[in-house]
């Protein structure tokens, strides 16, 4: 049985990785599982300059899913570079680095900065709904999003994932403006744009008001949207939005995913990317998938 | 540096020994953890997972007692929302997941002979392991709305224990920060050590500080993932060395805090 997949020229032991954000740089969750057998450790979005994020509260529970307002606190790209990079290397892993900006000058500061050391991707995070500016500012608009990703493309050595937002009205034309800006790839989705308010103080949750939503309760949101833009696009995509199990993750690569990445279902399970790799195994197992090309946009 | 198999840490499905209520809508469970109970430090939490599966999040709850020979890890719990209401439903035998001890508890300052620990509502669990602890000269001051808890418990460790209720019905009537006042702080060196609602705890601290007492705070936030990885729990604190606040987890650079350095907001 072979899980293994190529994206952009890079081969990833299995197609599971880490959903930006979760998972910090893989220090924390290192502690629960061996990073070892994961396909990739995508960390936590990184700017050119340290970021403080939003206030307190960033969090809040909702039915099969959750709420977050983070707002991209970093360390900013030197500290990243200097503390992350040489922990994650220690593992036979790859590293793909989500990245924040403010302007499309800062995006493609840190993707040039990072071109200069040792990581496998990179992934343009034009969709965090927690920013002001940057962030969902350009994923909503296809001319926006082709001109970011075409920018950006200039300064990046490694290939350039975009992670679209699906808070939009058709994500097929904003795939197909990453892809006419020269994207290699497709990550999707961000989280959706929620709320939630505590009715005995009679205010929201979040102290931002509104944060994004993910969690099993998004999964067959993100399911249609990697369906819809696997049949638009010709660029490999890695599929998330609720991934729980082994048999979430086979979903969204009949649906035309490349990979797949775990988020919010860490903090109900720490080991939870490592039983998607063992579920993915099974099911290739007990149904005689030899390949994951075999059932990859079978839908 | 990467970690042998045997020395992962996971989720552990634990059994519930006890489930009682022991003051209206406070729930104290004991839970039969295994060896966890020799690693743990006062001020420490535990991630309680609900085995409603749509409820994602772990509560993140204080560690209140632990018994070493026994293995039994104990809790305080207040009935505030879904998942706590879930708890208060589990019977013994009952089991759960949790993953822990998680954070920083408290420094226990050996040579401190003199120790103030205060507590209000259900930031009184914490200080009872702490209190079993500490050697030496230990004053305790509770403060409850009304219906108080584990009082008896800490009597167990000192004969100095203090408290009161909002209204009255038990102990002295007003807030724990005017028992506090009534008493008179004569010793020279005391450490502070203090869990409980933000606006007390903002009080606390400006009393240590007139006292000039160093003083330990335990804070609480939404929590995530617990571990230190989402970033999604912080609170401002001033880093010492620039004068400017900074965002620091309360999961994993707490929940323990120097009081002095925490910046509490309107
Ligand atoms: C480090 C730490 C230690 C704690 N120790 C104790 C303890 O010993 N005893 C005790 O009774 N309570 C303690 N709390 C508070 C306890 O975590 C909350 O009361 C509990 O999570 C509420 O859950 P719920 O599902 O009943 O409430 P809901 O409001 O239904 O919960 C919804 C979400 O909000 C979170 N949440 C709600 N209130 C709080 C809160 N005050 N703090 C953090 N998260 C909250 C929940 O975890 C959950 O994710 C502690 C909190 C922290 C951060
Ligand atoms: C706490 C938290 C922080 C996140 N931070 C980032 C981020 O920095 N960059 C990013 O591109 N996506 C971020 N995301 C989005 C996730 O990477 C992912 O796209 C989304 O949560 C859907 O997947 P899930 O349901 O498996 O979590 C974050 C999500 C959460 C819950
Ligand atoms: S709860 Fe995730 S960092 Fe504290």
């Amino acid at each position: 049985m072979n899980s293994k997949i190529t994206i952009a020229g890079v081969e990833f032991k299995n197609p599971v990785m880490t959903a930006s954000g979760t998972f910090g740089s893989g220090r924390e969750y290192g502690e629960y599982m061996d990073l070892n057998q994961l396909g990739a450790v995508v960390v936590k979005g990184v700017a050119i300059t340290p970021w403080k994020g939003n206030p307190a509260p960033r969090i809040a529970e909702t039915y099969g899913g959750m709420l977050n307002s983070v707002g991209l606190q970093n360390p900013g790209v030197e500290a990243f570079i200097e503390n992350d990079i040489p922990f994650l290397r220690q593992y036979d892993t790859k590293i793909i680095v989500n990245i924040a900006g403010r302007t499309i000058e800062e995006y493609c500061q840190v993707a040039e900065r990072l071109g200069e050391v040792d990581v496998d991707l990179l992934e343009l995070n034009i969709s965090c709904p927690n920013v002001k500016e940057g962030g969902v500012a350009f994923g909503t608009d296809p001319f926006m999003v082709e001109k970011v990703t075409k920018e950006v493309k200039k300064y990046s050595k490694q290939p350039l994932i975009v992670k679209l937002s699906p808070n939009v009205t058709d994500i097929t034309e904003m795939a197909r403006a990453a892809e006419s800006g020269g994207a290699d790839g497709l990550s999707l989705i961000n989280t959706l744009l929620g709320m939630a308010i505590d009715i005995y103080r009679r205010k929201p949750v979040l102290a931002m008001k509104v944060g994004g939503f993910s969690g099993p309760a998004i999964k067959p949101v993100a399911l249609r949207m990697v369906y819809q833009v696997n049949k638009a696009v010709n660029l490999p995509i890695i599929g998330m939005g609720g991934i729980m199990t082994g048999e979430d993750a086979i979903e969204f690569i009949m649906a035309g995913a490349t990979g797949v990445a775990v988020g919010t279902a860490h903090f109900n399970n720490p080991r939870a990317s490592l039983e998607v790799v063992e579920g993915i195994q099974k099911y290739m197992d007990t149904y005689g998938v030899k390949d994951l090309a075999e059932i990859r946009g079978i839908i | 540096m990467c970690l042998t198999k045997e020395q992962w840490k996971n989720k552990k499905r634990v059994e519930i020994l006890k489930n009682i209520e022991i003051a209206q809508n406070v729930y104290k469970m004991d839970l039969q953890v295994g060896e966890m109970v020799k690693k743990i430090q006062p001020g420490q939490f535990i991630n309680l997972y609900c085995n409603q599966g749509q409820r994602l999040l772990p509560r993140p709850i204080s560690i209140c007692q632990v018994d070493e020979k026994r293995e039994i890890l104990t809790i305080v719990y207040g009935v505030v929302g879904k998942g706590t209401r879930e708890f208060a439903q589990y019977q013994s035998q009952d089991k759960v997941d949790i993953i822990g001890p998680l954070g920083n508890g408290y420094d226990e300052l050996k040579k401190e002979q003199h120790s103030i620990l205060i507590g209000g509502g259900l930031g009184v669990p914490p200080l009872v392991e702490l209190a079993k602890r500490l050697s030496g000269n230990v004053e305790v001051y509770l403060g409850f709305r009304s219906d108080p808890f584990l009082v008896d418990t800490f009597k167990q460790y000192t004969n100095q224990v203090y408290v009161a209720t909002d209204d009255g019905s038990y102990g002295y009537k007003g807030t724990v920060l005017d028992l506090l006042n009534q008493k008179k702080h004569v010793k020279e060196q005391a450490m502070i050590y203090s869990c409980g609602p933000k606006p007390m705890l903002k009080n606390i601290v400006k009393w240590a500080k007139e006292k000039q007492y160093p003083i330990q705070v335990s804070l609480e936030e939404r929590m995530a993932c617990g571990v230190g990885a989402c970033v999604g729990c912080v609170c401002k604190i001033q880093n010492v060395e620039t004068g400017e606040w900074e965002y620091r987890r309360v999961c994993k650079d707490g929940p323990v805090f120097n009081g002095r350095e925490v910046v509490w907001d309107e």
